[in-house]
């Protein structure tokens, strides 16, 4: 297990690879569809927010507010990544961001904008929401609550031993394209045998 | 509330929080297939952490806590009304509870109105029988998984899928193949053989209201499903697509007629928050047993 802290250091995320699990120690920004796409339209982030050498976390959590009206993260897993691949690379060029955590893995353009960037995408358990919950300590801030909605707005969380697993690295590999290829043409082998077995 | 939207909330509660037993059994056993010191094994591990930090927690097992589909059994004469008022009550109620997270939002202008109610939400679908009993099942249904269904219309050349069961077969399996990691694997596929578009995918959505251990009663659609699942676990997806050896935890398929002309496969994907549960309701509303 390779422990990592935000804000991320180049150096330290151009050194992981594919299969790397990794803890997550500091802070995290959500963001999905609206504030990719948000963003990706040339909008402005909230005066005061700077995702520079951050990670964007692909989730739209439940939220609620505790007695002392204190928000609380209640459930937080990953959203599907690859609904984010038109935008990623260019929050990646123009936001100066270090990783990328979400789940099922993303496309050509967010591996090459990895390499070029230096960023790394970061495959969290989908569905396991309550696990991930838990590792999130603090709500530090809220941005475009009224904009976007609870779970498209950007909660800035801070989290401890936060785990990953390093699926798209920033020297060009990814294990989602690799397991795509090995399963494909394993599918073609079966179906050719069995379609051989029934004549 | 009254005593049937006291029901529904509870019924909400614990479909959210719960995995049913048949599917914890399957997780279990994948957990025990996987190879130690893979991170095939290790999101396993983080799965059946999770599992158990649910339902001791009593909050979302996922934080997508999904479309919400309420399947309702009623006997002729059954006030739909009246359960479709109190359903609506208590999607509201666990909305404000975070058993659901604020997750309906309009088609159009993208607005969330924070309560989960809206055209078509939650779903409801209504079957009458000639029992006394009223029985209601819900399906909490995710984003992830519900974007990798597919439809296929065969013949597909793409695929070289005729329009035979062989043919049918390639096509599911071009699903699960699409899928990949997306749907937050292992998953349940539902499938239908058949029917016209929109039927075709319900009656695929019905088969998650089947247990994964049960057996198909048909001997050809049995042996769709176990091949299906066979091969399908012979792709190295694994779960969450980190390869692995369990890529589907089950396959039901049901077929249906269909026109001449038309030859639909409707694939529906259940990730492994297999999120399903029911409860057959006493006379005045009361929740008189667990279906699952």
């Amino acid at each position: 297990m390779i422990s990592l802290t935000t804000p991320l250091d180049e150096k330290a995320v151009r050194a992981l690879k594919v299969g790397d699990e990794v803890a997550i120690n500091g802070v995290l920004f959500t963001g999905r569809d609206a504030v990719h796409k948000y963003l990706h339209e040339g909008g402005a982030l909230p005066p005061g927010l700077s995702l520079r050498g951050g990670i964007i976390y692909h989730c739209g959590p439940v939220v609620i507010k505790d007695e002392a009206g204190r928000w609380k993260v209640v459930a937080a897993g990953p959203t599907t990544s690859a609904r984010e691949e038109p935008y990623q690379w260019q929050i990646m060029r123009d936001h100066g961001i270090r990783g990328v955590i979400g789940k099922g893995g993303m496309g050509p353009r967010t591996q090459a904008g990895c390499k070029e960037y230096g960023c790394v995408y970061l495959h969290a358990v989908g569905g396991a929401a309550q696990v991930l919950a838990e590792r999130i300590v603090a709500v530090r801030n809220v941005y475009f609550m009224e904009k976007f909605g609870s779970p498209e707005a950007i909660w800035e969380i801070e989290v401890r031993d936060f785990p990953c697993v390093v699926t798209m690295d920033a020297r060009g590999q990814s294990l989602h394209e690799a397991v795509f290829a090995e399963s494909k043409a394993r599918l073609e082998s079966l179906l050719a045998a069995g379609s051989h077995e029934q004549r | 509330m009254n005593v049937l939207q006291e029901s529904l909330l509870e019924l909400i509660r614990r479909t959210s929080a719960e995995v049913p037993d048949d599917v914890h059994r399957a997780i279990l056993a994948a957990l025990e297939r996987e190879k130690q010191g893979t991170i095939a094994a290790s999101a396993m591990r983080i799965i059946e952490q999770n599992i158990e930090l649910a339902q001791r927690k009593s909050q979302p097992l996922c934080q997508d806590t999904g479309s919400v589909l309420f399947y309702v059994d009623c006997p002729v004469g059954y006030d739909q009304l009246a359960f479709g008022e109190a359903a609506r009550e208590a999607v509201k109620e666990a909305t404000k509870k975070g058993y659901l997270r604020q997750n309906s939002v309009d088609a159009i202008t993208g607005k969330n109105d924070g309560t989960n109610l809206g055209p078509g939400a939650p779903t409801l679908h209504f079957h009458q029988h000639r029992r006394p009993e009223v029985e209601v099942r819900l399906v909490l249904k995710g984003g992830g998984c519900e974007n990798v269904g597919a439809q296929y219309s065969l013949p597909d050349e793409g695929i070289q899928a005729n329009r035979d069961l062989e043919g049918c077969k390639r096509a599911v399996l071009d699903a699960v193949l699409q899928a990949q990691g997306k749907g937050c694997g292992p998953g349940v596929l539902g499938v239908c053989i058949g029917g016209d578009r929109a039927t075709g995918y319900e009656y695929s959505k019905l088969q998650f209201l089947r247990k994964l251990d049960d057996r198909n009663p048909d001997p050809v659609l049995d042996k769709f499903e176990q091949d299906i699942l066979r091969i399908a676990n012979e792709l190295g997806i694994g779960p969450m697509g980190f390869g692995g050896k369990t890529t589907l935890l089950g396959v039901k398929a049901c077929a249906i007629n269909r026109v001449p002309a038309s030859y639909f496969v409707s694939v529906s994907y259940m990730c492994w928050a297999f999120r399903r549960q029911g409860v057959k309701l006493a006379e005045d509303g009361r929740i008189e047993q667990w279906l699952y």
